[in-house]
Parts: C-alpha cells; sequence; structure tokens
C-alpha cells in the first residue's frame, strides 16, 4: 500500500460520464481562433497576416524568447483576421482566425517517419520546441524549457502524471487505454533527453483499467507504474512526487530541485507526434462532459476550435448551464460565452447546471478546521481568509504562508460557511503583488 | 473584441475556482449535533418526568427566541434555522437541574445568547462557550435553585436527592458507595444514567451514542474527548482518597458533566483550537483543571469552568501550535 500525501480531498470524480467513451475525432471546425499567447513566458508575434493562406501544421505565430512557445494553423484555409479575441484564460488576446477551406492539406513534408533513436538529447529538444508544445494538464509551461534544467540540477527520475485527479475530466484516462504505444515511446523519448534510468507512472487506482494497459505497455522497462490512492490534489506536481518517490519539495522551490521533472499524458503524446511523426501540436484530447452537456464525450479536437463549435460535437446542451468551466470543476476557469477558442491548456470543457454550482450564501468562519485539517499544503486556510476578508494581506504573506497556497480548492469545496477561502488568497496575492510593484517602481525613482 | 460577438446575451456566470463545492453546510453540522443529543434528552425526560421537559423547551425555544430579537434589532440576518441557537438553549437547558424555575433557564438563555454569543459578533466570533456562559451565569445568580435536585422516581435503588459527586465532595467515597448499595450497582447507575444530577448529564451511554455518532460523521474529533476523560481518568486514579493510586477512574469518568462537557463542549468548533494538536492540549488542560475543582475546589464539579478557562486560552494556543507547511521539512 502506497503512503499519501497529507491533506486533500474525495469529491464526486463525476467521471461515469465519459470514462467509458472511445476518444472519437471532432468534426472539422468551420474557423479557428489561435491566441499568439497559450503558454506562460512571452507571447508570440504573428507572422501571417489577413488574406494568407496557410496550411495545416504551418508556423503561424513565433517568438525568439527561449521561455515561449509557438503557434501552428490547425487547419488549411484563408487568415480572415488578427485582432483581439475572447481568451479562456487571459480574458482577451490577439489572435489569428483561420477559415476552413475544408481541404484539411498538410504544409509540405509532414507527416513523416523519424527514427528518434538517432537523435541526440538537444535535437530531440528543438524538435519539441518548434512543435509548440507545452504543458497540456492545464498549466501550459513549455515542455523544452522544462525539459532542459539548468547544469546545477541533477535529475534522475521522470514522472508521468497519469493520476488525472479533477472531477470529470477521462482525457488521460482514455488516452491511456487507446494510445499505450504511443506514451511507451514518448515516455523513453523524454527520459533519453533528461538522462534519467528512473520512471515513473503515476496513476489513481479508480482507474484500474489504465493501470494495467500502462502496465501491458512497460513491461520489461526501467519504468514503474504504479497505482496511487485516490484523493485530490494528487495530480498536483509536488504531491504526487512526494507519493512516489518520498521526496518534499521544499517550500518555493521546484520539481527539479528534488531531482525530478513530471510531465502530463497529453503532453507525452504530443513529444511521440512532433519527435517520430513530425506533427506540431495542433490538436489535443479534451473531455467535453457536465449535467447541461446533452452527450459528453472525449474529443480529439483542434486546437482553436471555439467551444460553441466543439459542443455542437456533443449535441450541444440539455438544458442552460449555469457555469461553462475550461478546465475541471476544482481548478479550472469559468468562461462567460462560447466564443472562447480550445487552446493547448484545454484538458476538459464542463457544462454544469445550477446543482451542480449551488454554492450556498458565504457565512462567517466556524472554525471548524476542516480546512487546517484537509490543505495538502499545510496551511490554515481559515486564518488566511480572515486576513483576506480583512485586508491584512501582508500578514497573510509574513505570518500564514500564503505564497505555498497551491489554489487547489480543498478548503473552499469542505468548508461548511461556504467561505470563498481560495478567493480572499488570490486576493492577498495580488495586493502583495501589487505592493511590491509599487515599491520597486518607488526604488527606481530614488 | 470582434464585432461579430454576441455580447450581453446568454452569459454564463463566472467566478473563480473552485466551482463545486461539498454538500457540508453549517445548518447540517447544527442540527446533526441536536440529533446526536436527543436520546440523552429523551431519557432526561423519561428520568426527571415533565419538570425536565418543560426546562428543555424553555432553554431551546428561548435562546432561539433571542437569536431572532438580537438579529432582528441589529437589522441583521435571521440565522435562527441554522440550529445553532436552538443548539446553544439545548445544551444549556441540559446543565441546569431539572426543576429549575423556567425564568432562570431564560436568564441563562439571554446571557448565552445575547451577551456570550451576539455581543462578540455572533457565529463564529465568541470565545467563550455560550451555553457554559449561560450556566456559569445561572450557577452564580442562583446558587440554591443550582444545586436542589430532584427525588428520583424512576430509580427504586438510587433513591438520592444529591448527585454522586454532591455524595462524594460532602460525605465521602463510601457513603456514595452506600447510596447506590454497592460499587457495581452505583457503576449501573452511573452508566445508564439513572442517578441525579442536572437534566442532560446522567446517561452515559446515550452520551457516548451521540458522541460516537458525531465522531463518525467528522464533526467531532475522538482525540478531544478521548484526552479530557482519559486525563480525568489518570489523574482521579493517581490522587486517589487514601493517598497515590487509591481512586475511583470508572467513577470520575462517568460522573457530574465530564461526558457531555467532552463529548459535547470542548468539541464546539467556534471556541476551541482549529488543529488537532491544539484541540488535544485544549483537551488535556480541560482535563486537568477539571480534576482540580473536583478534588482542590469548593465545586463539586468543574467541567464547566475547566471548559471556559481553556476557551479564554484557546487563541495562545493557536497561536503556538500551527499547522506544518509541505515543504518546511525535507
Amino acid at each position: 500500500m502506497i503512503k499519501s500525501f497529507r491533506g486533500g480531498i474525495h469529491p464526486n470524480d463525476c467521471k461515469r460520464y465519459t470514462s467509458d467513451k472511445a476518444i472519437e475525432i471532432a468534426l472539422l471546425p468551420s474557423k479557428v481562433v489561435i491566441p499568439v499567447r497559450q503558454h506562460i513566458g512571452s507571447p508570440c508575434s504573428p507572422i501571417v497576416k489577413k488574406g494568407d493562406f496557410v496550411k495545416k501544421g504551418q508556423v503561424i505565430a513565433n517568438s525568439s524568447a527561449f521561455v515561449s512557445s509557438p503557434a501552428h494553423a490547425s487547419i488549411s484555409g484563408i487568415v480572415v483576421d488578427v485582432a483581439e479575441y475572447p481568451h479562456a484564460v487571459f480574458g482577451k488576446c490577439l489572435s489569428i482566425v483561420i477559415e476552413n477551406d475544408g481541404e484539411d492539406a498538410w504544409i509540405e513534408g509532414i507527416p513523416f517517419e523519424r527514427d528518434w533513436e538517432k537523435l541526440n538529447d538537444n535535437e530531440l529538444r528543438d524538435i519539441i520546441k518548434e512543435a509548440g508544445i507545452v504543458g497540456m494538464g492545464g498549466a501550459t509551461f513549455p515542455t523544452h524549457v522544462k525539459l532542459a534544467p539548468p547544469k546545477e540540477k541533477e535529475i534522475d527520475t521522470f514522472i508521468l502524471n497519469a493520476a488525472e485527479c479533477e472531477p470529470f475530466l477521462t482525457a488521460d484516462h482514455r488516452m491511456m487505454l487507446e494510445y499505450s504505444q504511443r506514451i511507451l515511446t514518448g515516455v523513453k523519448i523524454v527520459m533519453k533527453v533528461l538522462g534519467v534510468q528512473k520512471a515513473y507512472v503515476g496513476i489513481e487506482d479508480n482507474k484500474p483499467d489504465a493501470v494495467s494497459a500502462m502496465e501491458k505497455a512497460f513491461a520489461g522497462t526501467t519504468v514503474e507504474v504504479k497505482a496511487i490512492p485516490t484523493k485530490y490534489p494528487q495530480g498536483a506536481e509536488k504531491m504526487l512526487i512526494k507519493v512516489l518517490t518520498g521526496r518534499e519539495v521544499p517550500s518555493g522551490s521546484l520539481p527539479m530541485d528534488v531531482g525530478v521533472v513530471v510531465q502530463n499524458v497529453g503532453t507525452i503524446i504530443a513529444i511521440y507526434d512532433a519527435v517520430v511523426k513530425g506533427i506540431p501540436l495542433i490538436e489535443r484530447v479534451t473531455t467535453i462532459s457536465g449535467s447541461a452537456v446533452k452527450e459528453p464525450k472525449n474529443l480529439l479536437i483542434r486546437i482553436g476550435t471555439t467551444f460553441a463549435e466543439a459542443i455542437e460535437n456533443c449535441g450541444g446542451f440539455v438544458e442552460k448551464p449555469a457555469k461553462i468551466i475550461m478546465g475541471g470543476p476544482m481548478m479550472g476557469f469559468a468562461q462567460s460565452n462560447l466564443n472562447v477558442s480550445i487552446i493547448k491548456g484545454v484538458s476538459g470543457i464542463l457544462g454544469l447546471n445550477k446543482k451542480d454550482v449551488n454554492n450556498g450564501k458565504e457565512s462567517p468562519c466556524i472554525r471548524c478546521g476542516k480546512c487546517v485539517s484537509i490543505c495538502p499544503c499545510g496551511l490554515n486556510p481559515s486564518m488566511l481568509s480572515i486576513l483576506g476578508e480583512k485586508n491584512f494581506y501582508e500578514e497573510a504573506k509574513e505570518e500564514q504562508n500564503l505564497l505555498d497556497c497551491a489554489e487547489c480548492g480543498s478548503c473552499v469545496y469542505v468548508c461548511p460557511a461556504k467561505r470563498n477561502i481560495v478567493q480572499y488568497i488570490r486576493y492577498c496575492k495580488m495586493q502583495n503583488a501589487a505592493k511590491a510593484a509599487q515599491n520597486a517602481a518607488k526604488d527606481e525613482k530614488k | 473584441m470582434n464585432s461579430e460577438t454576441k455580447v450581453q446575451e446568454n452569459l454564463f456566470t463566472i467566478s473563480t475556482s473552485p466551482h463545486i463545492r461539498g454538500e457540508e453546510s453549517i445548518s447540517k453540522i447544527m442540527w446533526t449535533v441536536n440529533l446526536a443529543l436527543a436520546p440523552a434528552a429523551l431519557f432526561a425526560i423519561y428520568n426527571f418526568g415533565i419538570p425536565a421537559l418543560i426546562t428543555l423547551l424553555v432553554g431551546s425555544l428561548s435562546a432561539v427566541g433571542f437569536e431572532y430579537l438580537v438579529q432582528k434589532l441589529r437589522k441583521k440576518p435571521i440565522t435562527i434555522s441554522d440550529g445553532s441557537a436552538f443548539l446553544t438553549g439545548l445544551l444549556l437547558a441540559m446543565c441546569l437541574p431539572p426543576t429549575i424555575p423556567a425564568y432562570m433557564a431564560i436568564v441563562g438563555s439571554f446571557i448565552a445568547i445575547v451577551i456570550a454569543k451576539h455581543s462578540m459578533g455572533g457565529l463564529g466570533y465568541n470565545i467563550f462557550n455560550p451555553a457554559h456562559i449561560g450556566r456559569a451565569a445561572v450557577m452564580v445568580s442562583w446558587p440554591v435553585a443550582m444545586t436542589t435536585w430532584t427525588k428520583l422516581s424512576t430509580s427504586v435503588d438510587a433513591v438520592t436527592t444529591a448527585t454522586p459527586l454532591n455524595i462524594l465532595k460532602q460525605q465521602g467515597y463510601g457513603k456514595l458507595i452506600e447510596t447506590f448499595g454497592s460499587a457495581p450497582q452505583m457503576y449501573k447507575a452511573m452508566f445508564i444514567g439513572t442517578r441525579n444530577g442536572s437534566i442532560g448529564e446522567t446517561s452515559t451511554i446515550l452520551l457516548l451514542l451521540g458522541g460516537i455518532y458525531l465522531i463518525y460523521k467528522g464533526y467531532v474529533n475522538w482525540q478531544v474527548p478521548v484526552f479530557m476523560i482519559g486525563t480525568v481518568g489518570i489523574l482521579t486514579w493517581v490522587f486517589g482518597p487514601a493517598g497515590l493510586f487509591t481512586g475511583d477512574p470508572l467513577f470520575h469518568m462517568m460522573a457530574g458533566g465530564l461526558i457531555i462537557g467532552a463529548f459535547f463542549m470542548a468539541t464546539d468548533m467556534v471556541t476551541i483550537p482549529i488543529t488537532k494538536k491544539g484541540q488535544i492540549i485544549f483537551a488535556i488542560g480541560a482535563g486537568m483543571l477539571t480534576v482540580l475543582i473536583r478534588l482542590k475546589g469548593g465545586y463539586p464539579e468543574g467541567v464547566c469552568y475547566s471548559i471556559l478557562l481553556m476557551n479564554a486560552v484557546t487563541p495562545l494556543i493557536d497561536r503556538l501550535v500551527r499547522p506544518v507547511k509541505f515543504g518546511a521539512r525535507r
């Protein structure tokens, strides 16, 4: 029995909607809206203009910065607009709109077959960068940066994050069942890039079929497939590392500081496609689910497809949803409309009805201590929420470890007083950042 | 924004994550605690008769009434349906003698709800356990009424007009055993509840039942009652009447308001430390003070005051005992 991490919660996983549904290829969208910023880091600049004809796989936005990731056309057609459009994470963002010509034609030269074992780690990293691959679990950190840790950090372990702890989401689960050979090769590629011998596949034990599929795929390798206790937020990097390796990433540090690199299942598939087939990241598997969606599905869908068209693939809504969420219900982003498009980090689109999002009325903290006992980061969320409510953001940072909060939302989930704890915490973080910026500006004037 | 974008129509609710929440709510917790007290309260009506029923009703309903009045006067949202005022009134009544005049119970409720709870800001802000503040106020105001006990009608072999702790304090351990006939008979009466005492504190078994239900529901950490009752057991055994290690821990653990206090008062979320470690310190402290008052103090019973004293140091305990953040140790 594997020892779990401290704290955590057991929300209803709601995965039954889609866990048995094979990945379905979505209809080609009539248009795609591709933002120049789908990652953490420097935004790209468009390198196409209105009226240009582009083909599938063509680079349409790029940046010379290291911490950045290019964007590719995901269909062939005419660029009809380069302007600001709604964005699922940033509100709005400069985007390239391509109208589908129905040909779905590849740019010359791809796809092809390549013997990846002949390539060295730098060549592999370059391929991954040029393919526009970012962390597809939702964080969207450029993958080539994560695979290029500074020399002084000795990496000895790679972890495939297949926990998929967010309720509703089943995309990783289905990929493990249907794409197991690509995952096997993808993991081998990453292990070569990192130069590590040891790797784990961490899967929550509520997906026994995925565990056996992975065990079968990785039989005879040095990769250990581990069924780990189902508990949210098991998929948080630091929790996963703790459970699989026993190492605790120090407060304020990164996984590479304990010699570990973690990648998500979708990212590994994208790495396989880029390295072996030469295909850049232009599509992904995403779960369209929720009580308000008529026919929940796991879709293989083009980047840039609008949420509206994605949901049409699932028969639309049975009722007007109360909330549309990009990602999972615990850490995802609520959307005000369906004009936003699917970007690289969209692991799911959820349409939730009123009952699902019934938040109740907030009342004062009754100090029940539930949040303290379940906080995986070992904080006192109750106190943080009270400090936030009263605008004591500096005390929150100095005395209550504000910056250690990962905003996993577990405390809000268990709170009987329905307090918006994470919201207060975000507010405190924002106030502290604003204050720091103000002080920096003052120092500059001096 | 693009001109084609439809604006203002068909917009969805937005808020920051998380977007789903658990089923727990304050009223669910409070009414569950009320339910857990129900067996002991019903037994009290059987044991003490109509006076107990009247006191229970007067206590809980007047508490609800005072909460309504305060919130109405302060123009605050009325939250009487959440069960917390009812619970305070019920707990207060269960800590009063069955024959207490109704107006005293009402004054207790007033002190508990208006002074101890709402003058601090209402639910969640009070420092002291409101029910115990109410009881303490009635105790100092009407000490005679608070120590006058009924002649038990239901108990054939334990007819007495004093509580076991009173007998122990004034007449000694020998007389105590004599009153009940024999030691096993005494334990049996204490366990089932056919003895004298405050309305809700007599039946160990039924209070345990309710307490264990709350532990099962996750509303009570088992450490609090176990450490508090355990501390009382160990200390009363060590400091016995005839020298070290001659005490009767079983009697002391079941006597007075310890069981109801440890399971229902020392576990009042609002007024105890927020961490488990802090709660253990609280429980041990309350247990030690209880024994100090029982063995050395002027009062026969000390649960009420010991919990109130520990309530006072709760903020200090919270300051000292904090959760260890992830990544603080390797």
